[in-house]
């Protein structure tokens, strides 16, 4: 009986943040006619997003690259020419990996980042003097971080995706020595359109649930410094999850 | 005006406010005293529409908070001032941004304006100089002080402070009431002072309304609260009659 009833709690837990995170979303989207007026918020986020993680976002797809022309080579071993590495590679990058990893990467920063700053200003009641002052912290703080999330992070796919095909081309030229002709005929001859923007389409979702995750974690932070380490996890641990979940749903309809 | 009818809230298994009701007129002094988790800061906190009653009504000029929509509230709060325990200074802003913000976010951006009233409002409270400084520079008493400049910003006609000389030594609290009779003074504004400081009390307040249990236990003067033979009431006074 027991297990059933931390069960039966657990769920309507789960559809009650559910519910929470919908409404925030409604609400933060219905700021967005404001953004105009917000636009110095918008473009600091933007930057604190976008350019603040462009370093790691390198360091991220340039790895992924060259350990997927690794992986490419080591199960195409005695089957496949080491010639279609590119296009094995490159649409791993594009669909999956440059998308996914460089969300995973972000939650790991901004979202926690966010979970932080807000549950900090939670927890010394600097929400409650926004409100006070007849500011929605809705409006101020949730709007232009969502939708700086959500312009950003395609760019920093498109960024992700592109230095890892050339972390995948300096494994497979230097290692494997496939020349960059090779490598690139590869790469175009099974080329999709396709499979760029459903990957950058994906990050549109990943961006925005990071965010908005963020957020709302860090809005319901309580219990001083110890409340904002456990935001900073949750909404990590969270936002990654999403991520996976979003994955696998976006994939079944674009794919 | 204010006006608090039966107002009960609760937290979980708790009953913080039991039924609360008293009105408040326009130009008042009144201070809310009661012992740690009465139910004072959930109390202010439901005037200005942070917390939503489970029963009874906030009624601030005409609006019920409860019915009222979030612009209606939002315009409601432009009015109020509000000095928090902790001060609630935006940390990652410098003073003049933390005065002026209110200002800046409804419509005011002319930035020699801004800086002439975050001066003059910086000078009311005994302070120059640290427009550009950031408020993790500042002691507990000159953080209150920009905590009051930033709720002067905007000229509110009603002005609260919660617990205003918690955690400052007696001189600095004795030097914010002094701001605190000196701001009444210049505004004309109703004043709301959540505190447990009975010195902070009977410098202040007109008017004393003491909670207890959830439930208004007294309402008059500082002089009635201080002549008042009830234990309970006496109990208070002796416990926080000191600094």
């Amino acid at each position: 009986m027991n297990i059933i009833s931390y069960i039966g709690q657990k769920t309507i837990n789960f559809f009650e943040e559910f519910g929470e995170i919908s409404r925030l979303f409604g609400r933060t989207i219905a700021y967005v006619k404001d953004i105009g007026k917000d636009r110095s918020l918008l473009l600091k986020q933007m930057e604190h997003i976008g350019t603040g993680s462009l370093p790691l976002v390198i360091i991220v797809g340039f790895f992924t690259g060259m350990v997927s022309s690794w992986q490419a080579a080591y199960q195409f071993k005695g089957l496949i020419s080491n010639g279609f590495i590119g296009s094995a590679v490159s649409r791993a990058i594009f669909i999956e990996l440059g998308p996914v990893l460089t969300a995973i990467v972000i939650a790991g920063r901004v979202g926690a980042s966010i979970a932080a700053e807000l549950g900090t200003m939670k927890v010394t009641e600097q929400i409650d003097a926004l409100e006070s002052l007849g500011i929605s912290p809705i409006r101020y703080l949730s709007t232009p971080r969502v939708i700086a999330a959500m312009v950003m992070m395609p760019i920093l796919t498109i960024f992700a995706n592109a230095i890892a095909l050339i972390g995948a081309f300096a494994v497979a030229n230097f290692f494997l020595d496939i020349t960059g002709k090779v490598f690139f005929d590869s790469v175009q001859r099974l080329f999709h359109l396709k499979d760029v923007f459903g990957g950058i389409f994906k990050s549109i979702f990943f961006g925005t649930v990071t965010a908005l995750i963020g957020v709302h974690v860090g809005l319901r932070t309580t219990g001083g410094a110890e409340g904002v380490g456990l935001s900073c996890i949750r909404a990590f641990v969270i936002s990654a999850a999403m991520i996976l979940i979003l994955d696998y749903t976006l994939w079944t309809i674009i794919f | 005006m204010i006006e608090i009818n039966e107002l009960r809230k609760s937290f979980d298994a708790q009953q913080v406010l039991r039924g609360v009701s008293f009105s408040i007129a326009d130009g008042e002094t009144v201070a809310i005293i009661g012992q740690s988790g009465c139910g004072k800061s959930v109390l202010l906190k439901h005037i200005i529409g942070l917390l939503q009653p489970d029963s009874g009504s906030v009624v601030v000029d005409g609006h019920n908070i409860a019915t009222a929509s979030e612009e209606q509230i939002y315009a409601l709060r432009r009015k109020i001032g509000f000095l928090f325990q902790s001060a609630a200074l935006f940390d990652s802003m410098t003073v003049f941004e933390n005065i002026v913000l209110g200002l800046w976010e409804h419509g005011e951006r002319e930035e020699a304006k801004l800086r002439h009233i975050a001066e003059e409002k910086l000078s009311m409270v005994g302070l120059r100089g640290i427009l550009d400084q950031k408020p993790a520079s500042l002691s507990g008493g000159m953080r209150k002080r920009v905590g009051l400049a930033r709720a002067l910003a905007m000229n509110p006609k009603y002005l609260f402070y919660d617990e205003p000389t918690t955690g400052l030594d007696p001189v600095t609290s004795d030097q914010i009431d002094d701001l605190i009779l000196s701001v009444t003074k210049q505004y004309q504004a109703t004043n709301l002072i959540i505190t447990h400081d009975m010195f902070t009390v009977q410098r202040i307040a007109k008017r004393v309304i003491f909670l207890s249990n959830g439930l208004v236990y007294f309402d008059g003067t500082p002089q009635e609260l201080e002549n008042s033979i009830d234990p309970i009431v006496q109990q208070f006074i002796e416990r926080f009659g000191k600094r």
